[in-house]
């Protein structure tokens, strides 16, 4: 039923499914996608719960002190949030929407990621230049692997073997050896690397750079930097494009940059890495998340304290949601 | 080709003086992946700092600056690691006395290239131009004098401190946006207090702001604190402060601590204050949390035990500066950094919310300009809405257009 609405949206041309976009979702709302998105406010200590049919914050969950990073375990019973000023994660049953447990995650935890099985957690503490490695059902740490100075990004390949994690002063992507836990690779890239992102077939790794102002697609089995995409938007100036969050489509050929104050998702065709649109969000656009289907991207804009949806195939934003002050993370159920 | 055998013996020992060179190109390349790191070494030359301040709080630090540059060879070393390179500072305390073109010239004798200057201006000059100097990279820490980027400018000098005039521009921006365009200007007795309010009127110029009224107030030496100072005070500021034309906010021109410190809260009429004391414009302040910034206080407090001013960030700047260009060029050869420096791939992340460039007409680094009550950071400039057509951090200070500069 989803698919006969995109081209709908085509053929209608696009002046008027702006127009009717309003119309069509109230469309969509009536089949029950029944997706929900969490959003991190990093000011208001709370995390936004978000129904993806309606758009709508159906609920607000107290959480510790500068929420930041934030996923759901690979089951979808939990959502993990990172309260960099208390030091911890917290886990938020998704169910009850009550704060279960903590993890060691070590001090000022920032962004995390999880092993495919969904049994380790990989924490990027910024302050103590290290990354702590979690075993998710006993809660315990297991280790700690020391990288570059305030590491922020953290990726995973789809295999599982290899993790990548960004250090922002000493502008490198790490690749660490998940069996050994020994870093075996480092990559130089622009500066301030803040987000790492594979492809979903592992073909490539995507790392922006906030302050450099581009993303380095590296090429995993060489670990070298293959390609670097720039971003210019008329009228902008250059220290304004600052990019940070990426999120690739499953079939590898279309990525999403969110450019930070630049105010604008950058759309790129992941197959020739050239820009194909710039769309506006909300201020200072931080991080993304589609929805499971793929058929919306929502951003988190942590100036105008809202969150944009993209719909994908269309590329054009059709809806803003008020969440709390400084939405920073988000992260979408799979069920 | 007729091969005599003469020069068949040639060929033949060139053969294997190829094998040779061979032979060594893989052992160093062996040794210097696994062995010897690249030894980056830096200096850092400082001469003596006052040690007199009107508020207790405002006494710098004995380590001012070198503290901020040893925090980023720590940095570099983490970064060095991965890339087998190691970076070292030596520091080099200079009295009155002491000539600064020798101290640079022996610091280029014991092998250091790369060289954080922490000196007043004809110091500065001195040490850059020794004849001892060729092949150093000096990075000015310290002195904010336009001219040292203007007529004085020098090719082998880049500047991480801001000049007077950014400054001063930066203060004006946020004034002007804020409304209060008309300013009483106290300045300072000092040579150094000159040319801060001279750079305050070119900056009220520029910017649409009006100087109501100037005075002076005259150092005339004596302590900064006595056990009743207080008292005097509290009666001596009102009076100087009568007599104003209406005017919206008084700034201080007081780079030596004289008086600026006193203003806030004993003026005549209930002004804010502004310049020297009140709302500071500066490169840094402890108090500054955005962009990151917390990380960076953190990782300096845990260093060094106190918290980072102005002089320690612009201090690791440079060395971050070197750090940068050692990683990006491979190499620990000044020359080669300064290239890179000056290229557009040169970008700065120094959590002010943006990257930090260098005006290639005259090596200053690009940067925005923290506005700071002492306790908190009340603006960053440049302010919205002043633009550029290059770059809106070429708002603040003196721009290409009108530089005096002409690197040789």
């Amino acid at each position: 039923m989803q698919a006969q609405v995109n081209p709908i949206i085509r053929s209608t041309g696009v002046w008027r499914a702006g127009l009717f976009g309003a119309g069509l979702l109230i469309l969509l709302g009536t089949q029950a996608s029944g997706f929900t998105a969490y959003v991190s406010n990093e000011k208001s200590n709370t995390v936004s719960v978000i129904d993806t049919d309606k758009f709508q914050v159906v609920k607000t969950i107290k959480v510790g002190q500068r929420p930041r990073g934030i996923e759901l375990t690979k089951d979808g019973k939990f959502i993990l949030v990172a309260v960099g000023d208390d030091d911890t994660i917290q886990m938020i049953d998704t169910t009850t929407h009550e704060i279960v447990t903590t993890l060691p995650s070590g001090p000022d935890p920032e962004l995390f990621t999880q092993d495919p099985a969904g049994k380790i957690l990989y924490v990027a503490n910024e302050d103590a230049n290290t990354v702590t490695i979690i075993d998710l059902e006993k809660k315990v740490p297991l280790g700690e692997v020391q990288v570059g100075v305030e590491p922020e990004g953290m990726g995973i390949s789809p295999d599982g073997k290899i993790l990548v994690n960004t250090s922002e002063t000493t502008n490198m992507a790490h690749f660490i050896d998940t069996q050994t836990r020994q870093i075996v690779a480092n990559v130089l890239v622009d500066s301030r690397p803040r987000f790492a992102e594979f492809k979903h077939d592992g073909s490539e790794l995507w790392v922006s750079s906030e302050v450099g102002g581009t993303v380095s697609v590296i090429d995993p089995v060489k670990r070298e930097v293959s390609k670097k995409i720039t971003f210019d938007i008329p009228g902008l100036r250059k220290e304004a494009i600052q990019p940070v969050g990426i999120s690739i489509t499953r079939d590898g050929k279309t990525g999403f940059v969110a450019l930070g104050p630049a105010n604008r998702v950058a759309v790129i065709n992941a197959v020739t890495h050239e820009v194909q649109k710039y769309l506006l969000v909300g201020q200072r656009v931080w991080h993304l998340a589609f929805t499971p289907d793929e058929k919306y991207l929502l951003t988190t804009n942590g100036v105008s304290n809202d969150v944009s949806v993209i719909d994908v195939a269309s590329l054009r934003v059709i809806k803003t949601i008020q969440v709390g002050e400084l939405p920073w993370g988000i992260a979408v159920s799979q069920q | 080709m007729t091969v005599s055998s003469n020069s068949r013996t040639t060929v033949a020992r060139s053969v294997s003086l190829i094998r040779l060179l061979l032979a060594g190109t893989i052992l160093f390349a062996w040794t210097s992946a696994s062995a010897d790191p690249v030894e980056i070494k830096i200096g850092y030359l400082r001469g003596p700092q006052p040690k007199t301040s009107i508020s207790l709080l405002d006494i710098p630090p004995e380590n001012n600056g070198v503290a901020g540059a040893q925090l980023a060879i720590n940095d570099n070393n983490t970064t060095g690691k991965f890339l087998n390179q190691r970076f070292s500072l030596e520091d080099v305390q200079l009295n009155d006395k002491d000539d600064p073109a020798a101290a640079a010239s022996s610091l280029a004798a014991r092998g250091v290239s790369l060289v954080l200057a922490d000196l007043p201006a004809a110091a500065l000059l001195k040490a850059a131009d020794a004849p001892g100097s060729q092949g150093l990279l000096f990075f000015n820490v310290g002195a904010i004098d336009d001219r040292l980027r203007e007529e004085d400018c020098r090719g082998n000098v880049i500047h991480t401190a801001p000049t007077r005039s950014m400054l001063a521009d930066a203060l004006a921006q946020y004034l002007v946006w804020k409304q209060w365009r008309r300013w009483f200007l106290i300045s300072g007795s000092h040579p150094e207090d000159k040319l801060y309010a001279e750079a305050l009127r070119r900056a009220a110029k520029r910017f649409g702001a009006r100087i109501v009224q100037e005075k002076v107030f005259e150092d005339t030496g004596g302590a900064r604190r006595t056990d009743s100072g207080v008292v005097q005070i509290q009666r001596q500021l009102p009076v100087f402060t009568q007599g104003a034309p209406a005017y919206d906010v008084l700034i201080a021109a007081d780079e030596n601590d004289v008086f600026a410190a006193y203003l806030p809260y004993r003026t005549w009429d209930a002004r804010p204050v502004a310049g020297s004391a009140g709302l500071i414009p500066t490169s840094w302040d402890p108090s500054h949390d955005q962009w990151g910034a917390v990380q960076m206080q953190e990782r300096f407090m845990k260093l060094s035990s106190r918290r980072m001013t102005a002089r320690d960030m612009q201090a690791w700047s440079a060395a971050r500066m070197i750090g940068e260009s050692a990683a990006r060029t491979r190499s620990n050869d000044a020359k080669a950094m300064l290239g890179f420096l000056k290229s557009p791939d040169f970008a700065l992340a120094a959590f002010k919310g943006q990257r930090l460039t260098l005006r290639d007409w005259n090596l200053q680094l690009r940067q925005p300009i923290l506005l700071t009550d002492g306790r908190m950071i009340v603006s960053v400039s440049p302010q919205e809405g002043f633009q550029h057509q290059f770059s809106e951090l070429d708002t603040l200070g003196l721009d290409r257009p009108e530089s005096k500069c002409k690197l040789k």
